[in-house]
């Protein structure tokens, strides 16, 4: 009813985290807005064209409503149920946030189809790629989106349900297929991520390693190599056992090699940074803890599909 | 192999019940990993061993009761579902 309203309203829940007014570099837009920003386009598209007609057409479709919302207690009806709905709204919000960080979570989805293409070339053939960093705008990581050294959750999660179904067709292919293996091999495969991310949090702790690394980063990371389990065993569909061992054992060397890149520059940082090696033994160990993490992805690569390509 | 998140619950379940087991006084004092033993200085970050004994000692505090709450759950959940 009020265009300018509309836009106010929808406007501001897309930018709940913008603190500070941000320095905008060119050719970028503004990294604070994870999401383009299409409401004030879309109400004001409907604004202009109501607005000279609006009279009019106000006068016609309230008429029928207008004894009804006249009625002064179906009035105050309608806006205590309507209170009423964005106090719940807020109180369901509140405590969702508090066991699940979903702002947090909205960070790792602002993906965009050129990201997605682009890291997907880096995970088959990171060999060629010179900067590891990632890009900071002023203090918070820039949007996968933008950077594409970023981890993101949307490639592992849509890899993990492909890895899934491909492992369904495997089985069908091998007459070995029932409809309770599949929910079996998703099971089994979320029950292996989660023993990593554990292992390297423990291990993280152990060791006193103080990093940026959050638990969804390396979810993240972890997640990364069930693009290459895909691409193996749909190798091995077509073309049997030897093009499978082939294209895995490509994809289990760029994986190893994208793993220590990207965990070099985490778990290592503050070593790399302070230049002299002062406590060798603590960089050792933050080598030995790189090294294991990126050799238990080919392992788990192999594990996972080796059963599936006969 | 059927590793499944069930599986990994059970496995979880059974560690932190080991974990809790642990007397203070009667073994861990004899093995050396006893709590008031081996806090080094304050000044050097701690070594995996002291790490591992905090880890050890807040385990046992923290799960102490919601321990005993999930255990009496599986155990009727398993006697009765098998």
């Amino acid at each position: 009813m009020h265009p300018t309203g509309l836009a106010a309203a929808a406007g501001t829940p897309r930018q709940p985290s913008k603190r500070r007014i941000p320095v905008s570099q060119p050719g970028m837009a503004d990294p604070h807005q994870l999401f383009d920003d299409t409401s004030s386009a879309q109400s004001r598209g409907y604004g202009a064209p109501r607005a000279p007609s609006g009279l009019g057409y106000s006068a016609a479709s309230t008429s029928p409503q207008a004894a009804f919302l006249a009625d002064p207690v179906s009035n105050m009806a309608m806006a205590y149920g309507s209170s009423l709905a964005a106090q719940g709204k807020e109180l369901v919000d509140k405590n969702i946030d508090r066991f699940f960080p979903i702002s947090k979570l909205k960070y790792y989805f602002a993906v965009d189809t050129m990201y997605v293409g682009k890291k997907l070339g880096l995970l088959v053939f990171p060999y060629m790629h010179q900067d590891w960093e990632v890009q900071y705008q002023q203090d918070t990581p820039v949007a996968p989106r933008f950077d594409i050294n970023a981890p993101d959750l949307y490639i592992p999660a849509m890899a993990f349900i492909t890895y899934v179904l491909v492992a369904g067709l495997a089985l069908g292919t091998q007459d070995r297929f029932s409809p309770d293996l599949l929910g079996l091999q998703a099971s089994s495969a979320l029950a292996w991520l989660t023993l990593e991310v554990l292992a390297i949090l423990l291990s993280l702790y152990l060791v006193t390693i103080n990093t940026d690394l959050t638990t969804i980063d390396l979810v993240a990371f972890l997640g990364y190599k069930y693009v290459g389990m895909i691409g193996g065993v749909l190798t091995g569909l077509l073309f049997g056992k030897m093009g499978y061992y082939l294209v895995l054992g490509w994809c289990c060397a760029s994986i190893f090699v994208f793993m220590i890149r990207t965990l070099r520059l985490k778990i290592l940082a503050e070593a790399a940074a302070e230049g002299v090696p002062v406590r060798g033994a603590r960089n050792q160990l933050r080598m030995y803890l790189t090294m294991a993490v990126a050799t238990a992805q080919p392992l788990l690569m192999y594990w996972l599909t080796f059963r599936l390509v006969r | 192999m059927a590793f499944t998140l069930y599986s990994l619950l059970q496995a979880a379940l059974l560690c932190v019940n080991a974990i809790a087991v642990l007397h203070e006084e009667r073994f861990l004092k004899n093995i050396g990993w006893g709590t008031d033993q081996g806090i080094g200085g304050f000044g050097e970050e701690p070594g995996i061993k002291s790490q591992l004994m905090n880890l050890i000692r807040s385990v046992r505090t923290v799960m102490r009761v919601p321990l005993i709450i999930v255990n009496s759950i599986v155990i009727v959940l398993l006697l009765l579902f098998g």
